[in-house]
């Protein structure tokens, strides 16, 4: 038995999760370094971050900053590899577009150009190609954005799923504006842009086999709208802003956490969580706040301009719902907690398993 | 504020949630505890502990009443020895290996089976075994294996799978039996001569087949009251209430909480489905807990056909656990999951050592990962 208290236990965990240091030790690429959570941090930190080192990488944010003349470019890429290819509410080409838009517009950037990259498989229909370009020009029209590079390679039959989207975008960061976890102080408010969970539970019904009908629809939409509603209105109040997509909600509030060395207590009765998301979680046995969204914003605005904020969100369709789900403060920093609506308190560490892979 | 999104409340789950009602039940069981008396009650049933740490229940009682973490998470109990066995049948180039999905990431000698799958060997995850047989059906070429894990509460499914296979003469299906029984197993922690219990929150799932009544030699042999309870936050808080109930009246009976779900007779037809396809090994390896006679099931030999453990010949050697895990000790309830000499440092939800770390119902991990909060540390009362 060990001779350690509880609280010494408990504060030695902390201490190693303060400054990650992550190792690799898997011989083999496995699902996990897919998810999101710890195992594609120690793929991503060990080998990419490690082999490309430069410090405009370094912060491995949703974008890269670039000072050229004359401003600043926010520079992003993100690969699209969902299967089925069309589900509810979207398909893998709008959600390929709506991806790296939302990137760049949580960076505080205005997206402006993408490029697309194609893998296709042999076999694959022409008419399927045709409706999900159609798709992309379409979320490329609503996100203001134009495509204007591209490139396309087909695989033998069997070596690719179909076909598989790469999109780069660039915008343009307005002057002055500064966003990150850094400037996250105790007192902020967490706010979200809308339900969570949507596009997750979409897919996982959607894939079929597990005899569960919800009607849902996955929430693909490019934020930059609410993005930059929320800058306008709470000029100098917004701290960080990320689009909470693979590990859900609480991966990103993680990562925050951990870099501002905060905590961020989350309210477990004003989390949105659609009447359906919640069922099919408690059959999967899944955590809303693990789950994927692809059309969300999460905010951290410091609290004497939350109500601003939230009134900026709502006047855009896709925030009606936004709200306040918990607040940050000092204590204990680099964790997410939640304060159940049951009346306890839990830990919301990131995520460790995979609950699906390919959601995106 | 959210509006739209929560437009009613979620029946048959945020009834079962409510805070008004849980600080009730908290200050009536706060009224049973006499001072300097300290309650220890085990929840046998993994899911019970997943419900304790998830909505922080334990924030709730009071000091003197500590909820000590049973052997009843069927993922945690199976011995590295049958992982290995699993492995090696998953391994083989005409297998597609289907399993549940806490499974996938549990360790053996050579890695998980998602080491096996990155490896090459084709696992695949279901959420119930008849998935397994369509499978089957639908790759009539290959070989499917499911691997059966769990209490009585997952066995009546494997047996209809078995039924079912049978009926529509299934040849590329087969099942590796590793399903348990939960009595042999609390009567082993019963004899435990290094723990002291004071009453028990029966599994409830199980007990949606086995019934209330076998419970009885715990009441009435070892004079320990059992609360058979549902897994909603309040079904803990009424179960532990009713047990403390006992405790003060001076009864030790078994008391069924969860009536809404479990007849007291239990299932009859999902034993009769049992029965008919599965009898008692002789003996059975428990992860910690060592050989248990009479407490695993393996398929009768008229389903020798489908009996992955005749069909391949499996490795069958007992591993012992790496010498720094104690999930023996913690699926015992001997000691808290942050005692362990590994826990939160070598062993992780992300890089697992022991069972109890892997299965979102075994104690580590629900304890690392929701109930991780320093300031409980100073809600133990000083030892009595």
């Amino acid at each position: 038995m060990s001779s350690r208290s509880e609280s010494e236990v408990l504060e030695a965990i902390e201490r190693r999760r303060r400054r990650p240091h992550y190792k690799l030790l898997e011989e083999h690429v496995t699902l996990s370094h897919g998810a999101g959570g710890k195992a594609t941090h120690a793929l991503v930190e060990t080998i990419f971050a490690r082999a490309f080192d430069n410090p405009l990488l370094a912060p491995l944010a949703d974008a890269a900053l670039l000072a050229v003349e004359g401003g600043r470019l926010a520079f992003s890429t993100d690969a699209s590899v969902v299967t089925p290819r069309f589900f509810p509410g979207g398909d893998i080409g709008e959600l390929s577009v709506n991806g790296t838009v939302n990137d760049l517009a949580v960076s505080g950037a205005r997206p402006l150009w993408l490029s697309a990259a194609f893998v296709l498989e042999e076999g694959l229909a022409i008419a399927e190609v045709v409706r999900i370009a159609e798709s992309m020009a379409a979320a490329a029209r609503r996100a203001g954005v134009t495509i204007v590079a591209g490139d396309t390679k087909v695989v033998e039959r069997g070596k690719a799923d179909g076909l598989y989207i790469a999109t780069t975008g660039v915008g343009v960061v307005p002057d002055g504006l500064e966003l990150g976890p850094g400037a996250i102080r105790p007192g902020d408010r967490v706010i979200c842009s809308g339900p969570i969970g949507d596009h997750g539970i979409a897919i996982m019904v959607a894939r079929g086999g597990l005899d569960l009908e919800v009607d849902l629809e996955s929430d693909t939409a490019p934020v930059h709208e609410l993005a930059a509603g929320l800058l306008a209105a709470a000029p100098g109040a917004v701290r960080c802003m990320r689009d909470p997509t693979r590990g859900g909600l609480a991966t990103v509030l993680n990562e925050l956490a951990l870099a501002a060395e905060v905590a961020i207590v989350l309210d477990e009765s004003a989390l949105p969580v659609r009447a359906e998301v919640t069922g099919a979680c408690e059959i999967l046995g899944l955590d809303p706040l693990y789950v994927a969204c692809e059309g969300r914003l999460a905010a951290v605005v410091a609290p004497a301009a939350c109500d601003a904020a939230l009134a900026a969100l709502r006047a855009v369709a896709l925030g009606e719902d936004a709200g306040v789900v918990g607040e940050v403060r000092a204590e204990p920093p680099g964790m997410v907690v939640l304060e159940t609506a049951f009346g306890g308190s839990r830990v919301v560490d990131m995520l460790a398993g995979d609950p699906l892979p390919r959601i995106c | 504020m959210t509006r739209g999104v929560r437009p009613a409340p979620m029946r048959f789950v945020d009834e079962f949630r409510s805070g008004e009602v849980a600080r009730r039940l908290a200050d009536r069981i706060a009224g049973l505890t006499e001072p300097a008396r300290r309650y220890k009650v085990m929840e046998v049933c993994g899911g019970h502990t997943h419900t304790i740490y998830k909505h922080g229940i334990e924030d709730l009682l009071p000091p003197e009443v500590e909820l000590v973490h049973g052997p009843g998470c069927p993922v945690c109990v199976i011995p590295m020895g049958r992982q290995d066995d699993a492995i090696a049948i998953a391994e083989r180039p005409e297998v597609i290996f289907t399993t549940f999905g806490d499974m996938m990431r549990v360790p053996a000698t050579r890695g998980s089976l998602l080491d096996a799958k990155a490896r090459g060997a084709d696992v695949r995850m279901v959420y119930s075994p008849l998935d397994a047989l369509r499978i089957a059906r639908e790759n009539p070429d290959r070989e499917v294996v499911f691997f059966a894990i769990g209490f009585e509460t997952t066995a009546p499914s494997t047996a209809l799978t078995l039924l079912r296979a049978r009926a529509e003469r299934v040849r590329n299906f087969s099942v590796f039996a590793n399903h348990v029984t939960i009595l042999p197993a609390i009567r082993a922690i019963l004899r435990s001569p290094d723990l002291r219990l004071d009453g028990f929150l029966g599994p409830g799932h199980v007990s949606t087949v086995i019934g209330v009544r076998p419970y009885r030699f715990i009441a009435r042999e070892h004079g320990r009251p059992v609360v058979v309870s549902g897994f909603e936050p309040l079904d803990i808080l009424q179960g532990v209430y009713m047990v403390l109930r006992q405790l003060a009246a001076g009864r030790s009976e078994v008391e069924n909480q969860y009536k809404r779900v479990v007849p007291d007779e239990g299932n009859p037809a999902a034993l009769e489905v049992i029965a008919e396809t599965m009898e008692l090994r002789t003996t059975f390896e428990w992860r910690g807990l060592g050989f248990i006679s009479q407490s695993a099931l393996k398929l009768r030999d008229a389903f020798a056909d489908w009996d992955a453990e005749i069909r391949y010949a499996v490795p069958g050697v007992r591993v012992a656990d790496p010498k720094a895990c104690q999930c023996g000790e913690v699926l015992k309830g001997v000691i808290k999951p942050w005692e362990c000499k590994v826990f939160g440092t070598a062993c992780t939800p992300d890089r697992p050592i022991g069972t109890c770390m892997v299965s979102s119902e075994g104690a580590c991990a629900a304890y690392y990962n929701y109930g991780r909060l320093a300031r409980r540390a100073g809600r133990e009362p000083a030892p009595a």
